[in-house]
């Protein structure tokens, strides 16, 4: 018989006041840099009243900017969803030369500055870019424009889904989908029928976290979007203008919106996880 | 050092793992606690390393109350099934990692740790290896790097948990004999759980049978092995057969009315072709040569219950048997017990 | 790169069209574009170049972009592993929730982090009104940036050393015990080093995510020039005057350091698993 971490207590733990000193010093940490700053976002959105706050998220600009923050979320994520099921079949069920750096490369929109990621598209399609001059002769516009906005959440959005489901789907194997073959489906069929019931948390979980980053991004849309108000400003862009006017409460109100994003997505995320642990 | 433990029970949430256990093990043995899983061995033998604590009674080292005393400062060696080495430490810095954590006005000097550690490197045959790391090591050299490890400390005790369990059959059989010489030369009190009979049999000077949190019996080998005190002992030592027989005048006698059950080893079965005293007709069912015996399983007539009989290669060759011919039985040795014991 | 399975005895189909997709798809949005970073660069001149990437101004951002990305790694290297200590071993009550909460930082738009922050440590805010008085100002100011880059780098080293800790065996610390070992020397001598690797990696990894970061940090931190202005802030900067050729060698820098950050994790993988069999 062997005994859980809670009856072998005594060599395992330490003295009760050491516990409670660093249980303590976690929680102040913990409170200072994450609880004060997120209860912060939403006295400040309330500052005014509830009057001021719907005013300045129903207002056309702000309107606007959702708007924007949804089509470039439903861009990017579909087209990276299918990326990273596409990758992660790719690299989990077949050996090959290169898997390692293939790996790397995929991970490696998450190192690069977004600022970089925004750059790197207006070196190739502003004005300035390789394919400036050409763009403008045909009366096509990607920087300061919204094909530029989905370009560069497209690129920080990357990795997500495949980074969730590589590893995912190596710890499965390949057993599962030769059965089915064996048993005479169709490539198709296997999929639909064994891989995707398989990975369909993971998916998920890859799917949750590449929509909070997608509508949530700064850095890089920053730099493409040109801020026209109105018609190229996300919902963080617009944040930033209304700060920007010294409009806090309105900035905080809009603000609010995207805060309350993340807590959806980390419920969401929580759940996924416990999902994902109950299935192991 | 001897170890008494004293009316300890232990429980987890509504499991009892340990109820009521009184065990003395003496001076310099090697002791056998020894039943199935969840018999309540491992949870004791952690109890007396301190690794758990007794929800009632006591553990006393020659005599001392050591119940509340600190694993740390108990003075036992432990090993652990999966052996726990460090594996960022290489051999050598695992068996000196006891007299390096000492205080430093106990802490040996570093030459004479160094000494230390490769004599007892000496003792487990490995000296070659005190540069490796665990991960570069076989499991049966893992096992002494363990070993070596908990000796370094001079325990008072030592204390093995399955310390076969994850090795190679062939592997184990070495390890347990030279475990077996071991002991003979340090003599520390040691004592070791394990599920398998053969080991314990064969290893220990004594045996504790264990089951369902309490002891069953307590003996040398042979006295455990050849005076079961009760079925559960008998069956869990060996093969098991049950004849069902009626007692006249203190000599059992295997006929067909049930009266009282008996219990016969497979290799204490007579196979004859003539019917004796005390035997029993059968149907042959089933021969197969296992290694160097015979196993023949039988169907004794007018029951429909089956023995199985072990004999030596010789003696199934004399006998010729086929299977479904007719063959008489006899316990050569039987154990009764009293009162409705269940196996 | 990649090209043929090394055994090409599976039954499951797709391996060309997958593999074909992923490649293209990788090198339309990831490797082209960043390439064009390369082609730019290399339009300038050695000379001009250094003069670019060794500028002043530029200088004092590295300096200012790395020592504070550092000092919040460092900072989020002992804490975090404290916060991943209490979340494994102790019970306490809301535990799930704060775990939950501890991915805020992934979870939160940088803008929003930027602007509640600033007002969080601004000399009116909630945090600021208790410390400028007592002389600590953070807002506007290079700590201001190491506030931020804490914020943002919270989670990695957590999150790295988390599973590590959970799945320590319980044995190798009573057999640290059973040899008379103090809480503290087990931690030291046996569970650290079994932590080391991870907490390494979560240190690098909240190091470069720190030196990268731009959202969470311009609202905060006063952006003044050879005081408190951030790398990425100034390749910005450079683009608002139309100095492409500025901005992108400056990015340039900022790329290789990414690239040497990932081989570093990558080494730091690989590391710990040497002594796992």
């Amino acid at each position: 018989m062997s005994s859980t971490s809670a009856q072998s207590a005594r060599t395992r733990t330490e003295p009760a006041l050491v516990r409670w000193l660093l249980i303590i010093v976690a929680l102040l940490f913990l409170g200072l840099f994450l609880f004060v700053p997120l209860a912060a976002v939403f006295a400040q959105a309330l500052e005014k009243g509830w009057g001021a706050y719907l005013a300045a998220i129903r207002e056309p600009d702000a309107l606007a900017a959702v708007k924007l923050t949804l089509i470039t979320a439903a861009i990017s994520v579909p087209v990276n969803l299918v990326f990273g099921v596409v990758a992660a079949w790719a690299i989990a069920k077949f050996e090959f030369r290169g898997k390692q750096l293939l790996i790397t490369l995929i991970d490696l929109p998450f190192s690069v500055s977004p600022v970089i990621s925004g750059l790197i598209y207006v070196l190739l399609f502003g004005l300035q870019g390789w394919l400036g001059p050409w763009l403008q002769e045909h009366d096509l516009k990607i920087i300061f424009a919204v094909p530029g906005i989905a370009l560069a959440t497209v690129f920080v959005t990357f990795p997500f889904v495949a980074r969730e489901l590589i590893p995912l789907m190596e710890a499965q194997g390949k057993d599962e989908e030769e059965a089915a073959i064996t048993l005479g489906a169709s490539g198709f069929q296997t999929f639909w029928r064994v891989t995707i019931p398989n990975i369909k948390w993971g998916l998920l979980y890859g799917v949750i976290l590449c929509n909070a980053r997608a509508m949530g991004e700064f850095g890089a849309v920053s730099v493409v979007s040109g801020h026209i108000r109105g018609s190229t400003n996300t919902i963080p862009l617009h944040v930033e203008i209304l700060y920007n006017e010294y409009n806090y409460a309105a900035a905080f109100a809009v603000a609010s919106l995207l805060a309350l994003l993340a807590l959806v997505t980390l419920v969401a995320k929580s759940f996924v996880e416990w999902r994902m642990r109950e299935n192991a | 050092m001897s170890i008494e433990i004293v009316s300890v029970n232990k429980q987890f949430g509504s499991f009892t793992a340990l109820s009521d256990v009184n065990l003395t093990v003496p001076s310099g043995e090697l002791t056998a606690l020894l039943g199935p899983s969840g018999s309540g061995k491992t949870t004791l033998l952690r109890i007396i390393a301190g690794l758990e604590t007794p929800d009632a009674g006591s553990i006393r080292f020659d005599g001392e109350e050591t119940t509340d005393r600190h694993v740390r400062e108990r003075q036992v060696g432990f090993v652990f099934q999966h052996y726990a080495l460090f594996r960022h430490m290489t051999v050598e810095q695992n068996v000196a990692f006891g007299l390096t954590v000492k205080p430093r006005k106990d802490r040996p000097s570093k030459k004479e740790i160094k000494e230390r550690v490769h004599e007892l490197l000496r003792l487990v045959q490995l000296e070659g290896l005190a540069d490796r790391y665990p991960s570069q090591l076989s499991g049966g050299q893992r096992q002494r790097v363990a070993l070596a490890r908990a000796l370094a400390v001079e325990p008072k005790v030592l204390l093995l948990d399955e310390p076969f369990g994850a090795l190679d059959a062939k592997v184990r059989v070495e390890l347990r004999r030279w475990l077996r010489r071991l002991h003979d030369e340090i003599h520390v009190t040691s004592v070791f759980v394990t599920h398998d009979q053969e080991e314990a049999l064969e290893v220990a000077d004594r045996i504790v049978v264990m089951n369902k949190g309490r002891i069953e019996q307590v003996g040398t080998p042979a006295e455990v092995y050849d005076q079961p005190a009760n079925p559960f002992v008998f069956d869990f030592l060996g093969s098991v057969n049950l004849f069902h027989c009626r007692s006249e005048q203190g000599q059992a006698r295997a006929a067909v009315p049930e009266l009282s059950v008996g219990y016969v080893r497979s290799h204490d079965i007579e196979v004859e072709r003539r019917q004796n005293d005390g035997a029993v007709e059968a149907e042959v069912r089933h021969i197969q040569a296992v290694g160097p015996a015979v196993r023949v399983e039988l169907l004794v007539r007018g029951t429909g219950k089956t023995v199985e009989a072990e004999l030596s290669r010789d003696g199934a060759d004399r006998l010729a048997l086929g299977v479904g011919e007719t063959v008489y039985a006899r316990p050569r040795k039987m154990q009764r017990f009293v009162g409705d014991y269940q196996i | 790169m990649a090209t043929k399975p090394i055994r090409r005895n599976t039954v499951i189909p797709g391996f060309g069209p997958t593999l074909g997709y992923t490649v293209f798809y990788l090198s339309l949005i990831v490797l082209l574009p960043l390439s064009a970073l390369v082609v730019k660069t290399a339009s300038l001149t050695w000379p001009e170049f250094l003069s670019t990437v060794a500028a002043p101004r530029v200088v004092a951002s590295y300096k200012v972009t790395f020592g504070a990305a550092l000092a919040a790694a460092g900072v989020n290297a002992i804490f975090g592993l404290l916060v991943a200590w209490v979340l494994v071993r102790y019970r306490l009550p809301g535990k799930r929730l704060i775990d939950a909460l501890v991915d805020l930082p992934f979870a939160l738009p940088t803008a929003v982090a930027g602007i509640t922050l600033s007002s969080v440590y601004a000399a009116n805010g909630w945090l600021g009104s208790v410390l400028e008085p007592r002389g600590i100002k953070v807002a506007f100011t290079p700590v201001g940036i190491f506030v931020a880059m804490t914020f943002i780098g919270l989670p990695f080293v957590v999150r790295t050393v988390q599973p590590v800790l959970e799945e320590l065996e319980e044995e190798i610390e009573e057999a640290a015990a059973c040899l008379g070992a103090t809480r503290w020397q087990t931690f030291r001598r046996v569970l650290l080093p079994e932590l080391l690797p991870a907490l390494l990696t979560g240190f690098a990894l909240a190091f470069a995510r720190g030196v990268g970061e731009y959202g969470s940090i311009i609202f905060i931190a006063g952006n003044m020039p050879m005081v408190s202005e951030i790398t990425p802030l100034l390749i910005i900067t450079k683009l608002e005057q139309y100095d492409y050729a500025g901005a992108t060698a400056i990015a340039t820098v900022m790329l290789l350091f990414s690239f040497l950050m990932l081989l570093t994790v990558n080494l730091l993988q690989k590391w710990s698993r040497r002594h796992t069999a």
